[in-house]
């Protein structure tokens, strides 16, 4: 079996084949052939049969039984033998291969060899694929040919040097004094090798970097050269001279300059030179202006500089080459954290880039504008972002919507525009919202009851516009729902627009639109349920003429989704159903939420963001008062027990009901109904906190121990599905007090906490069984005099380790006979104590009253320790 | 500094493979489709040369049917590259006086012996053609 004549015969041959598996037959057989060839150990066909191999291992075919044949090759006296032999061994070996230590003998014969292409091409094999092992058994031939006098042999060895100090940087020291040397080489190969290798230097040891700044002049003398020759033929590119090593200076310079003031004070003027004297229209003039400007940006240079080198990339936005826009963008990017003034003064053109046909432009456009926004300009650049949301690619919404609202949520100039912006978005964009920006804007809603009218409206006119955006239908739905009443009731927008007054058969008319719109999905099904029932409750309060009949119409759409195949649908809709024969349990239970407890918004790699609206962290402001010497509390939890107020305030939550009527069988109780003189609210923050329901109390509880006296709490709010069940169950008198001797834990006790001037002060700690170390506390404030008391500002400390997060008071006047309330979170370590300092001040009857007082009621194991 | 250095057709074969970091022989082939696929459908008129690939870029030039990539280093100077790559291929040009695919693949050893004088260790080591054309006369001259 013999292969084919030589490479030029098989590279036809294969080039003939019709199809691929004609190649494998052909490639295969020539395969065999170059093998059996092998064999013979003939030097004379030997050079044929690798050029062979290689062409078939180009092709991606197995070739590595050729390695040693190639090593061979190598030890040929004939130069042509060797060319070869070294180019087989750089495409077949690579450094993790153990055949390369068969080499090393042969680079290091080669490196001594008296024909300097021999040499030459030992080197290029070494740079090439040297391995650790080899750079050390090495290095010693390159530093010897780093001194050689010939420029061909010079610079291919810097570059050697340069492989070796990468594979290994303790070797760095044989080349220092040797790679000073190589800066005052006149040869542009050379230096530019030494350059490079002194760059690599620079950037693994900073005291070798110490030790190349004294040649910072030497460089700038070599920049100056190639800036103010004129036309040199060698080196010339497009009349700049030699722009490769121009970079590979201003690169090094870099590393230079880097936090040393004084060599970049050496470099400062050439930069500048750099910068105005290269021509900027064509690529090459402007890879050195990007290099400068990055060196300018990095090094300790003087703010004309800087601007300058901001003014470049500006000047880079309006190239026509896509290539200098986006290496612009890019880099504004890197520069806008550190300098965002300069960067603000080329926005127009950043935010053109926009609209650039190339995506990658684009991409980076945006990125950069997210950057840029900030107070005085939100405005602007916002409109600008939501005008390009409606054209931008899909890929890009979900970043968008994020970024828009984060930003809005951040710079609004008021809770209007912040509205506006986040409407508008989800008009554009619904589909394309993150879960946390929704929440974000329900927030947002809840918490500006003076705009609830307006939004409302406008989520009602956007959704009768358009069902197709899921989260401005979820987001509609969801305040249509909560805040029904409040549309109905009208208001004004100050605009001057004319309001379409909406009707409680509009909003249903529309919902059941949505129900049986193609883009309803389950989620949006179950907030239609959700909404609906709270409908029911908000609509009954206004007593609307068409009431009797919507409410009926209400009870059909949820009876509707009784057998519904998707179980969830299908539970809401029996249970609101059930609810909607519970007349008395159902205003309360479907009553307004709380304002959800606000919180900014975070996102991913968002980090820094301004609290929105009153979230306090009172921590700081009275800690200094504490210390850490919290010694004497004055204040046992004996003084706690206060019979009459306890029961009081039980009779307030459990209101007219006895306590068994309400009691369940199951775990969850119901909450007891606000009925009419108490501030349900507090209940009602209480059972948004709470994730595990305590047991229900009996009746016994009230009367035997006022002092443990529990304040029930449920977990039944608007969407509550597993515990409306339990409304209906029938009750037992025996049940609760068996429950309440297995689970004393969960009850909560209150410890009053202060009582002066017919002030009272209680305090109700509850603990999450999920999270031991945060507990939440229900501060009630309690009035039992006749006057009201005014201003009432409550201060909270606790000890360093322990963190403290108040909310805003209920009310900071409590009228005479009236509670308010105040809730707040400290996270403690396990099993610390939890010790309180208190300042209160409070005007009553025109007198200020300031006091200060320690608390430390609470039992020890509150925290969690057992 | 440059990672590898690609020449590929439309088709996607590949003429030319140079590697300065070492990739095992599936990892090569798996680059080779990779670096294809992302190269060969970008717009000629309207995107850069320019492509982030895994941690590093791509620079890549288009000359007829060949696409010239070169894989480096992600804070690398991009511009410079290109015009890197442009020397590489006047080198080229003058070296087989009007350079087509074929010459790639007939002389393929050639190619890989211009490349080296250009290009060593992921960096460029010659930035003169005629420094570069005089040493490859010479080497021609010797075998």
């Amino acid at each position: 079996m013999s292969g084919h004549y030589n490479l030029k015969a098989l590279i036809k041959a294969i080039r003939s084949c019709k199809t691929l598996a004609d190649e494998r037959a052909v490639i295969q057989k020539e395969s065999a052939a170059v093998r059996t060839s092998f064999k013979e150990e003939d030097s004379f066909t030997r050079y044929n049969n690798i050029a062979k191999l290689l062409y078939i291992h180009m092709l991606g075919y197995p070739a590595h039984f050729g390695q040693i044949e190639c090593l061979k090759l190598v030890a040929s006296p004939r130069f042509a033998d060797k060319r070869l032999g070294y180019l087989g061994i750089m495409l077949l070996l690579d450094e993790n291969q153990e055949v390369l230590t068969l080499v090393t003998n042969s680079l290091k014969n080669d490196m001594n060899h008296s024909n300097m292409y021999a040499v030459g091409l030992a080197l290029c094999t070494f740079a090439n694929i040297s391995s650790e092992e080899m750079s050390r058994d090495l290095a010693n031939e390159i530093e010897k040919l780093l001194g050689s006098s010939n420029t061909y042999i010079r610079k291919k060895a810097a570059l050697c040097a340069l492989r070796v100090i990468r594979r290994v940087p303790d070797l760095m020291d044989h080349f220092v004094s040797k790679a000073k040397s190589l800066l005052q080489d006149r040869n542009h190969g050379v230096l530019l090798a030494g350059i490079t290798l002194i760059t690599e230097m620079c950037e693994l040891d900073e005291k070798v970097c110490d030790e190349f700044r004294k040649a910072t002049g030497l460089l700038v003398k070599h920049l100056k050269n190639l800036v103010a020759t004129g036309y040199s033929a060698e080196h010339d590119v497009l009349g700049i001279t030699d722009p490769f090593l121009q970079v590979k200076i201003l690169r090094l310079l870099r590393l230079l300059g880097r936090g040393d003031p004084a060599s970049s004070e050496i470099m400062n003027d050439i930069l500048a030179q750099v910068a105005t004297n290269t021509d900027s229209t064509k690529n090459v003039g402007n890879s050195i202006l990007y290099e400068t400007v990055l060196t300018v940006l990095e090094i300790e240079a003087d703010s004309g500089l800087r601007v300058m080198a901001i003014n470049i990339l500006g000047k880079f936005l309006t190239n026509r080459d896509n290539n200098i826009r986006y290496v612009a963008l890019n880099t504004l990017n890197k520069v806008v954290s550190i300098d965002t003034n300069a960067v603000q003064r080329h926005r127009n053109t950043i935010l053109d880039c926009l609209r650039d046909g190339d995506i990658s432009i684009r991409r980076r456009a945006l990125e950069l504008s997210y950057a840029l926004v900030n107070e005085s300009n939100v405005r602007v650049m916002i409109r600008e972002l939501l005008s390009f949301l409606e054209v931008a690619d899909n890929e890009f919404k979900l970043g968008m919507t994020t970024q828009i609202c984060l930003a809005a949520e951040r710079f609004a100039p008021n809770k209007r525009w912040q509205i506006d912006t986040v409407l508008r978005v989800l008009k554009l964009a619904g589909n394309y919202v993150r879960e946390e920006v929704l929440a974000a804007f329900i927030r947002l809603t809840c918490h500006t009851p003076e705009l609830q009218f307006y939004t409302s409206q406008r989520l009602y006119a956007a959704l009768s516009n358009d069902l197709s955006q899921e989260s401005l239908t979820l987001a509609a739905v969801w305040i249509i729902g909560e805040f029904g009443d409040v549309l109905l009731q009208g208001g004004t927008i100050d605009d001057g627009e004319e309001v379409k007054q909406v009707t409680d058969t509009d909003i249903i008319d529309l919902l059941e639109l949505v129900l049986s719109s193609p883009y309803t999905n389950t989620l949006i099904r179950q907030f239609v349920l959700t909404a609906l029932s709270k409908l029911s409750v908000r609509f009954s309060e206004l007593s609307t003429p068409q009431q009797s009949h919507n409410q009926d119409r209400i009870s059909d759409i949820l009876n509707r989704f009784s057998s519904n195949l998707e179980l969830e649908i299908q539970q809401r809709s029996v249970e609101f159903s059930h609810l909607f024969e519970l007349a008395n349990v159902k205003g309360g239970v479907l009553e307004r939420m709380p304002p959800p407890e606000i919180r900014a918004t975070i996102m991913g790699t968002v980090s820094e963001r301004k609290p929105v609206g009153s979230t306090r962290t009172d921590k700081d402001t009275v800690v200094d008062l504490i210390g850490d010497d919290l010694t004497s509390p004055t204040n046992g939890s004996s003084s706690a027990a206060s019979g009459p107020s306890t029961q009081d305030l039980l009779a307030d939550i459990f209101g007219t009901g006895g306590g068994s009527d309400l009691s369940g069988l199951g775990s969850p109780p119901p909450q007891a109904n606000g009925g009419g003189q108490q501030k349900s609210a507090a209940a009602d923050i209480m059972s948004l906190f709470d994730s595990s329901p305590s047991s229900g109390p009996g009746p016994s509880s009230n009367v035997t121990s006022p002092v443990t006296s529990p304040i029930q709490t449920s977990s039944a709010g608007a969407s509550a599905s597993g515990s409306l069940f339990d409304l209906v169950t029938p009750s037992s008198q025996s049940a609760p007090a068996a429950q309440q001797q297995q689970q004393p834990k969960t009850q909560l006790q209150s410890y009053t906490a202060y009582e002066k001037n017919g002030l009272k002060i209680s305090l109700t700690p509850k603990v999450s069984p999920t999270q031991p170390g945060v507990i939440q506390i229900l501060a009630r404030f309690q009035n039992s005099s006749v006057e009201s008391v005014n201003g009432v500002n409550f201060q909270v400390a606790v000890p360093k380790t322990q963190q403290l997060q108040m909310q805003a008071m209920s009310s900071s006047d409590v009228a005479a006979g009236a509670t308010e309330t105040q809730q707040m979170r400290i996270n403690a370590p396990a099993g610390a104590a939890i010790r309180l300092r208190m300042r209160i001040s409070y005007t009553k009857s025109g007198q200020t009253v300031t006091d200060q007082q320690d608390f430390a009621g609470f039992p020890a194991d509150l925290t969690g320790s057992k | 500094m440059i990672k590898f250095i690609l020449v590929q057709n439309r088709q996607g074969k590949t003429r030319l493979s140079k590697w300065y970091s070492p990739y095992d022989d599936d990892e090569k082939v798996r680059l080779r489709g990779e670096v294809h696929r992302l190269i060969a459908p970008r717009d000629q008129k309207y995107q850069s040369n320019f492509v982030e690939f895994r941690n590093d870029k791509i620079v890549y030039r288009r000359y007829a049917g060949l696409f010239f990539c070169v894989c480096v280093d992600s804070n690398d100077n991009e511009l410079a590259y290109l015009e890197a790559i442009h020397l590489f291929v006047e080198v080229l040009d003058a070296f087989f006086q009007n350079v087509c695919e074929l010459d790639l693949v007939f002389s393929f050893y050639k190619v890989y012996a211009i490349l080296d004088e250009v290009f060593l260790a992921g960096e460029i080591e010659e930035t003169s053609k005629q420094v570069v054309l005089d040493r490859l006369d010479y080497l021609e001259k010797l075998e």
